[in-house]
């Protein structure tokens, strides 16, 4: 009678197979980089493009002013990854990058001194992203939401401190955006520096502590993450404070670029960081992708811009819709990626 | 009743008490583990075994009562605090992530550094060492996502046994082995419990509770009934602690010899001739017959559920042809199936079948409505009427037609899957594991309606990993292996498990 | 008291507070704030202002709110508007009679088309190529504006068309006419998703679009099909942001309006995840962002901070419709059980 609960299951052995032995023959290149490797073809592919039709296009000046002029996009970019690696999305690093812009203008027309407005600015940008990081965790709001309240925080308290443009003349920050000369045109800014460092720090971050697998094990799957006892919670909160943290410190990379604290900076960064991050080959699910990617992405969205600059007859919209066409690609192919994995 | 130990428990609940809103799912239960011991957890579906696993993991607070671990009083705040105290858990479905590589899964929060930063070679080395340990040699760097389901439980496993794990909690871990697969499982539980871990294993397999438990705590609707030990209780008294009654509907169903025989002069319902779809089921024959139940058998991964999804549409065949009636019908997804009066329920009830936030009106009436386009809603009349008949006919607990399907248990989910379909008045019905992880009780019914409807006329695919069920309810089975069928017989009393067992092994050349 | 507590726990409630709490504010500084005059045979004053101007949003909120249903989310909304006006403004500008009816009908024909087609692309990235939605429609999010202003030479094309202005300035039985549109389009969208299984099958794929598929609902053409509704409303949104302004300006027209309408459609109580959805709680979420804008001024408070106000609002909504707040707050009233961790078992 009992007999009705069991199984044969366990009675009898069709033919020994074990399975635990999976050594296919591996392709010699990781799938995880494919995406990646594919940010680098368009990359080498454009620079061949532009090489090929403008005189200059490759020189040295040409591609130093890529990183100097991208290098607070390039910060912002880094802090996105974290969080689009954990499954989330960051809407409000455009306006706290303009926040942080606001606060060091003002406090240097107040009369602040370089060592107190610079970490003020960026423990600004790291604040609000803690509040993200609470109303995300605690209280379960959805990223999407969270990040956008935070972004018209952000842009609301611009208006308050700095209604108007603020120069900016503080020898600190003037000094970020000096041009170091390396030779045949190669040049090297103090921002510049910054960003790179940045770029190394983060991806030791990711790939070398325990915090930054804690990272892509959240992104791919944040339930299973917690049942296997990681710090969930932290980690989560963390890495929104971690893509505040870079937005405010992109602000101060900004001001040296642009001399000036002004409430509008930046409307819209935050779609130029996610194209970047999509671009370089990060999935918005979560959980894959990788740093340099997302310097690849930014250099990508940086040299639609130089050649269009270098075409000279194509208009400026060109731009938006030449990178709306790549992302639509990247996503096509990032998509045919996953689904022949299945 | 109970035996004492000889050594003190290495966790020790007791008067453990959980309420949700509405339910008391736990009520006043001792429970205690003994170091060195595989220590079976049973109870039907709701009697509370996840929830005292979950009390135990810190993933539930509880309300009263004390846990003692390791002569300390504890009470965990989450998963991570009852690791750190030595009390591991791997779940049926398993948790790890599959974006990352096998070394980096089994050692997750525990890599091995240096000077601040992952070593990774060392982290490597450690977790090679701890597969090794389970006789898993399998390449740690290697993406987890490339194993098997298998082989990702025993990942999961030796991520355990990072964590110097005391006491392992093994959550139905072998509903989706197969038969070596198990073995391989046990072999390594019996490893780990001479080395002194105590191991709590929930199953609804009573053979594998009787192959590989030490002791056996049954629980039934959040109480404790009692303490023993596999010698001492008989199968049969351990059903019947469990459910809590006389299995009268068990032995109605046992003692159904009578089979009705099928008339297969005619036109079958359906008609498959070399039916396939690459890398997922080779080309096959079959013919399914009005009032006739066919019966598929074969292990999991054998190609029951692939074949069963190309008789309904859901995904589309691209080879052979598909007679219904005689015609030739294109079936290319579930819309087509539907409108041929196929109907499929799917194994995965929560994924595939449920749709969870709305009500079971809505559960039941979506097939029909589906059937006709979202212009023509069902009249509220027809909703009311066909709902109250369903949940009537099929004993739906709690018998509201409001109730939001999710908050439903397993059996009762199950039922609201079944009137779906049975409310678009079907002619074949297909059903994937319809009994899967639903109690005793709720699975006698579903197997005597099943009987009632063929015997009705309706045509009936049936796929079970129960063997004793397949061959209970099939008028013919067809047995499947690698992806292929490999035999077809007619049901009869000389057909058993046995039979069966050896098609399968032997991929049919023996028949 | 439990009246109150079932109360204060409807989905509803705190928005209908933050509602009722701007509008008398708003009063007890004008206190001609609610008064309803009629001049020149028209409905004037605040109400109907507020009317007005929620119709815009209503009309991208409406789509919005039945792309939410299914999971999905449309970033593209601005950039359709602004598409919009760009093809329809640019077709009446460049007419030989800009001000016949029959021209407006045709460029507003033709401004429908090129905006049912920008629907189909992100239906198909979503439904059939299975992409995430943000990333689907960030695609025309980030080119959309590009094509705008492809199409009116990076200019802002002005137009003087008498019938076209009567669409965001005119009135018909002394109301708005725009309100009057975006009122029409929200009570058939209202009908036809309650009154038809189209609202009913919306949830079901939203909740679970594999269990709805395998249920024979056609879980692909209707995400299909919400995507290409949310442009078209988009589009109409686009006709009266630019009747109002009598200018197609690709830079700023519907610029951010995304922003706004997911926010409407969060405070009315749709989730982002997907499932159930509630139309009033987007009229809900509508008003309370559009009289927002307005009492601010009215108060006194500046411009400038209307968001910093806006993010107060939405943080204090979304905060107070969290559930770990819903729960703390039902706790409070009595004694209750621990809050079950949802694992899958």
């Amino acid at each position: 009678m009992a007999t009705d609960e069991m199984t044969v299951k366990a009675r009898k052995q069709p033919e020994p197979k074990l399975t635990g032995a999976v050594h296919r023959s591996r392709p010699t290149l990781d799938r995880r980089y494919l995406p990646v490797l594919g940010t680098v073809v368009v990359l080498v592919l454009m620079l061949i493009i532009g090489g090929s039709r403008y005189d200059n296009f490759l020189s040295g000046r040409v591609m130093a002013n890529l990183l100097i002029n991208n290098s607070f996009l390039i910060v912002v970019a880094v802090g996105m990854t974290f969080v689009i690696l954990t499954g989330g999305i960051d809407l409000s690093v455009g306006a706290v990058l303009a926040l942080s812009t606001c606060i060091s203008a003002w406090m240097f027309v107040h009369g602040w001194p370089a060592y107190v407005a610079i970490p003020a600015a960026i423990l600004a940008g790291a604040l609000i992203g803690w509040a993200v990081g609470v109303m995300v965790h605690v209280f379960e709001i959805q990223p999407f939401i969270a990040t956008l309240a935070a972004m018209f925080l952000a842009r609301g308290l611009c208006y308050v401190i700095a209604p108007e443009s603020i120069p900016i003349t503080d020898p600190t920050i003037v000094k970020l955006g000096t041009r170091w000369d390396l030779g045949g045109g190669w040049a090297i800014t103090p921002s510049g520096v910054i960003a790179l460092a940045v770029v190394v720090v983060a991806f030791v971050t990711l790939h070398y502590t325990r915090f930054g697998r804690t990272v892509y094990a959240i992104g791919g799957g944040e339930q299973s993450a917690r049942l296997m006892g990681l710090p969930v919670a932290r980690t989560k909160v963390l890495v929104y404070v971690i893509s505040g943290t870079c937005a405010g410190l992109g602000g101060l990379l900004f001001a040296a670029f642009s001399s000036s604290g002004y409430s509008l900076t930046g409307v819209g960064m935050e779609l130029d960081a996610i194209a970047a991050v999509v671009i370089g080959g990060t999935l918005l699910t979560g959980g894959s992708g990788f740093v340099l990617g997302s310097v690849l992405g930014v250099l990508v969205l940086g040299l639609i811009q130089t050649i269009i600059t270098f075409e000279g007859t194509l208009s400026s919209w060109w731009t938006k819709i030449v990178i709306g066409a790549l992302l639509l690609v990247f996503v096509i192919l990032q998509r045919l990626l996953v689904v022949r994995r299945r | 009743m109970m035996t004492e130990p000889n050594t003190t428990p290495i966790v020790e609940m007791t008067g453990i008490s959980i309420s949700f809103p509405g339910v008391k799912a736990l009520d006043g239960v001792d429970f205690r583990l003994l170091p060195g011991e595989v220590h079976a957890l049973m109870g039907e579906n709701g009697a509370g075994k996840s929830t005292l696993i979950k009390a135990l993991t810190g993933v539930y607070g509880i309300d009263s009562g004390r846990i003692v671990v390791g002569g300390v009083d504890q009470v965990f705040a989450g998963p991570a605090e009852a690791q750190a105290a030595g009390i591991s858990t791997v779940y049926q479905e398993v948790n790890l992530t599959d974006n990352l590589s096998v070394a980096e899964n089994v050692m997750l929060g525990h890599e091995i550094r240096r000077f601040g930063l992952i070593d990774w070679h060392a982290t490597r080395k450690a977790a090679r060492t701890y597969l090794k340990a389970l006789n898993l040699d399998i390449d740690p760097k290697s993406s987890l996502s490339s194993h098997s389901l298998a082989v990702q439980q025993l990942v999961a496993i030796s991520r355990a046994m990072v964590v110097d794990a005391r006491v392992l909690i093994l959550d139905e871990p072998t509903s989706s082995l197969d038969s070596d697969e198990v073995a391989r499982l046990f072999d390594v539980i019996r490893t780990l419990r001479d080395q002194g871990v105590a191991i709590l294993f929930v199953s609804h397999f009573l053979e594998q509770i009787y192959a590989i438990s030490d002791r056996i705590t049954v629980l039934r609707n959040g109480s404790l009934v009692g303490e023993y030990t596999p010698a001492e209780l008989p199968r049969v008294e351990l059903v019947g602690k469990m459910i809590g009654r006389a299995l009268e509907v068990l032995t109605e169903l046992e003692g159904r010899s009578e089979r009705a025989v099928v008339d297969r002069s005619g036109t079958p319902f359906m008609q498959a001739i070399g039916v396939g779809r690459r890398g997922s089921i080779e080309p096959f024959d079959l013919d399914i017959y009005p009032g006739e139940i066919v019966g598929l058998a074969g292990l999991l991964g054998s190609g029951r559920t692939e074949l069963a999804r190309l008789l309904y549409g859901a995904d589309h065949a691209d080879s052979g042809e598909t007679l219904v009636s005689g015609q030739a019908v294109k079936l290319r997804n579930p819309r087509s199936g539907l409108a041929k009066s196929i109907v499929f329920s799917s194994e995965s009830r929560k994924t595939e079948g449920i749709i969870g936030d709305l009500t079971v009106r809505e559960n039941i009436v979506l097939g029909l409505q589906a059937e006709r386009g979202w212009m023509r809603r069902v009249p509220r009349k027809k909703a009311d009427d066909v709902v109250a008949q369903y949940i009537e006919a099929l004993g739906v607990r709690p018998a509201n037609p409001d109730a939001i399907a999710g908050n439903l248990s397993g059996g009762n989910q199950q039922k609201v899957l079944l009137a779906r379909w049975l409310a678009t008045a079907p002619k074949l019905l297909i059903l994937d594991e319809p009994t899967r992880g639903i109690d005793v009780g709720a699975k006698a019914e579903i197997q005597k309606l099943v009987a009632d409807l063929a015997a009705q006329g309706m045509a009936v695919v049936f796929i079970s990993a129960e063997l004793e069920e397949v061959l209970r309810l099939s008028h013919r089975i067809a047995v499947l292996r690698d992806r292929h069928k490999v035999a077809e017989l007619v049901n009869s009393d000389d057909v058993t498990t046995d039979v069966v067992v050896d098609l399968i092994a032997s991929g049919g050349t023996s028949a | 008291m439990t009246g109150l507590a079932q109360l204060t726990r409807h989905r509803l409630f705190w928005p209908i507070v933050a509602l009722v709490v701007l509008l008398l504010a708003s009063t007890l500084k004008s206190h001609s704030f609610l008064e309803v005059t009629v001049r020149d045979g028209h409905l004037y004053g605040a109400p109907i202002d507020i009317l007005r101007r929620s119709s815009i949003l209503l009309l991208v909120a409406l789509g919005m709110t039945l792309v939410i249903a299914t999971r999905g989310i449309d970033l593209s909304v601005g950039a359709v508007m602004a598409i919009a006006g760009a093809v329809t403004l640019t077709q009446i500008a460049s007419s030989p009679d800009p001000g016949a009816v029959s021209t407006v009908a045709v460029a507003m024909l033709t401004g429908l088309a090129v905006c049912l087609v920008i629907g189909v692309f992100n239906g198909f990235l979503v439904a059939v190529l299975g992409i995430q939605p943000i990333i689907a429609t960030l695609v025309i999010m980030t080119a959309g504006r590009g094509i705008a202003m492809l199409i009116t030479g990076g200019q802002i094309t002005t137009v003087t068309s008498a019938p076209y202005k009567t669409l965001a300035s005119g009135f018909w039985l002394g109301l708005p006419v725009a309100a009057l549109i975006a009122g029409v389009f929200f009570a058939v969208v209202a009908l036809v998703t309650r009154r038809t299984a189209l609202g009913v099958l919306i949830e079901s794929v939203g909740i679970n679009p594999t269990a709805s598929r395998l249920a024979g609902v056609r879980a692909r053409t209707i995400i299909w099909t919400v995507y290409v509704l949310c442009a078209l409303f988009a589009c109409i949104a686009g006709f009266l942001q630019s009747s109002n302004i009598m200018a197609a300006d690709s830079n700023n027209a519907g610029l951010f309006i995304e922003l706004d309408a997911i926010l409407a459609v969060v405070i009315g109580g749709t989730s982002l995840a997907g499932g159930k959805f509630s139309l009033t709680g987007t009229l809900v979420g509508v008003l309370v962002i559009t009289t927002l804008t307005l009492s601010i001024t009215v108060i006194g408070i500046p411009v400038n901070a209307v968001s910093l106000f806006k993010a107060l609002v939405v943080i204090v909504v979304c905060l107070l419709q969290s559930p770990v707040v819903q729960h703390k707050l039902r706790a409070r009233r009595r004694q209750a059980a621990p809050v079950p961790v949802e694992v899958p078992a």
